[in-house]
């Protein structure tokens, strides 16, 4: 009875913590469980200020000063916490119209951001118009897809970037939306853009073999769905395998909750968008342990 | 002992299997950033001067208007529309005559591209701002006579009141072409057209495939919404209204 009540609560919480006799026999093998909590954004489109109380479908929502407020309350709960932007932060309010973006990514690394991609808007001001702003962001851009070598954005992006939070190794890769016929070419210049689900394959198996990352993210801005062929973030998750969370944008699509969609090998991987204009906040928790299962395919979603 | 270190084994075993953290448990929720959570102060007090700043540009009084433009206001042509296609064609041709000694002849702009009403008063830089809240700049065309064609059609097909200047198109009821000039002379197939539009449907947005026809194309550098805040300052008051230029017969 009492062993078989074991089994139960392990399967359930994945919590190894207090194993007893087996956890002091092997030498370390009760390792204690982690909690990782991702917190994130999309669409923000310079919506610094909440919008007005008169507002038809958002009153009073939003601001950048709350948002902080909540990022900080997270934090102090577990701070073992990354903050993720999937792009689109530029454009929407004059705010952009009259700094260029620079308040945005002043704000940002205020919030401790720990990474952003980009989004076809991000490319408003031409691709100069990015890199004049880029010393205000004290946190990186990723993105894998996008060739930016014959750019002046040359060895500016990152196309992903290793995170180590309570030792658990947390590897976020960026995909962005294909620019021609979104964004003019006289913004974009010779930025190429590469399949992002090839992109993605290959940056996956090098986050999981080679840099032993623990948890996959893929922060885009591809979209959540369309009815025609256009790379999505749900054709992204069921063509791929080993990827946790993709956290997408672009599409400005808020989900009651998050998606959980199944991958190519048939594994749970979960999808979150949240809106536009902070608005919202997305918060995905990850409670990991040692039991040996593997990726989010065995584990308890809960949304 | 035997079953001691068979115990020994799967315990080592046990070991490397986990030096790998897997996910147990995941939990996904969306946290709404509500009225009742207060800002954080510090970022409240760095955003302020950016934030007077622009309230003051944006209260700006450059026209008064004495009556509301919303788009609404017509099936064909809006008042708010003919505002927009005119300031266009108004303040765009002379740059585009400098540069290449030609003159527009049309002006056409998308529906969905008037972002917002102006109500009646005084006109501000927020006015045009939230009317014209994108980048897009003024680009003109060079489309033969038979893509101008192909855009007459595009506008009696989508029956909607798509901003235009320097064509008058009167349709009869079973959507025939009634009246078709451009600038009050009709429309010669082998003729070339300078087409005023904006970057976004120069490359085909809103499904304006005609202009991908384009032989050649200008950009004038000039953003739309800055066009509109140099048009409201140059009138003391504004009175667009709502005519004939593009209509159905009823
Ligand atoms: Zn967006």
């Amino acid at each position: 009875m009492e062993r078989r009540k074991f089994i139960q609560s392990t399967a359930a919480a994945g919590a190894l913590a207090g194993i007893g006799s087996l956890g002091l026999l092997s030498f370390t093998a009760a390792k204690k469980p982690k909690h990782i909590t991702i917190l994130h954004t999309n669409d923000v489109h310079s919506h610094i200020e909440p919008f007005d109380n008169g507002h038809a479908q958002y009153p009073g929502m939003g601001g950048a000063a709350r948002r902080y407020t909540l990022i900080n309350q997270i934090r102090q709960e577990n701070p073992h916490t990354l903050l993720l932007d999937a792009g689109d932060i530029f454009q929407g309010t004059p705010y952009f119209n009259y700094y260029g973006g620079e308040l945005e990514f002043k704000l940002m690394s205020k919030m401790r951001y720990d990474a952003a991609t980009i989004g076809n808007h991000d490319f408003d001001n031409g691709i100069d118009g990015l890199l004049a702003q880029l010393p205000h962001a004290k946190f990186p851009f990723i993105n894998a897809n996008y060739n930016f070598d014959n750019t002046v954005l040359e060895g500016r992006i990152k196309p992903y970037q290793v995170f180590v939070r309570d030792g658990i190794k947390i590897g976020v890769f960026g995909v962005g939306i294909e620019l021609k016929g979104l964004v003019a070419k006289k913004h974009y210049k010779e930025t190429e853009y590469h399949n992002p689900i090839d992109t993605a394959k290959t940056i996956v198996k090098q986050l999981r073999e080679e840099e032993k990352c623990e948890l996959v993210i893929c922060l885009s801005h591809l979209g959540y769905e369309y009815r025609d062929d256009k790379v999505s973030d749900q054709k992204l998750a069921a063509a791929t395998k080993d990827i946790d969370l993709i956290i997408g944008g672009h599409t400005h699509t808020f989900l009651p909750k998050p998606t959980v969609a199944l991958n190519a090998i048939g594994e749970k991987v979960l999808i979150n968008q949240v809106g536009w204009a902070g608005v919202n906040i997305g918060r995905i928790d990850f409670y990991l342990d040692s039991s040996g299962k593997k990726n989010g395919g065995g584990a308890a979603i809960i949304v | 002992m035997k079953r001691y270190l068979l115990f020994l084994l799967l315990t080592a075993g046990a070991c490397k299997f986990n030096d790998n953290y897997t996910p147990a448990r995941i939990e996904g929720k969306q946290l709404e950033i509500t009225p009742d959570i207060p800002a954080n102060d510090s970022l409240e007090n760095f955003i302020t001067p950016y934030k007077e700043h622009i309230n003051k540009e944006m209260e700006e009084v450059l026209a008064y208007l004495p009556y509301n433009l919303s788009k609404s206001d017509g099936r064909y042509n809006t008042a708010i529309g003919n505002l927009m296609a005119d300031a266009l064609i108004e303040l765009s041709n002379p740059i585009f005559n400098k540069r290449t000694g030609e003159n527009i002849d049309i002006v056409l702009l998308n529906y969905g591209g008037i972002r917002s009403s102006i109500a009646k008063g005084d006109v501000t830089t927020r006015s045009a701002f939230q009317v014209m809240p994108f980048e897009n700049e003024v680009v003109v065309a060079a489309l033969k006579g038979e893509a101008v064609r192909e855009m007459i059609h595009y506008l009696i097909d989508s029956g909607t009141a798509h901003p235009v200047a320097g064509i008058e198109l009167q349709l009869e009821k079973d959507n025939s072409i009634k009246k078709v000039l451009i600038q009050g002379k009709p429309l010669e197939d082998s003729a070339t057209y300078y087409v005023a539009t904006n970057d976004y449907l120069l490359e085909g947005g809103d499904s304006m495939n005609f202009f991908l026809k384009a032989e050649e194309a200008t950009n004038l550098d000039y953003k739309i919404r800055n066009l509109l805040i140099d048009y409201f300052k140059a009138k003391d008051t504004l009175n667009p209204v709502r005519d004939q230029r593009f209509i159905k017969v009823e």
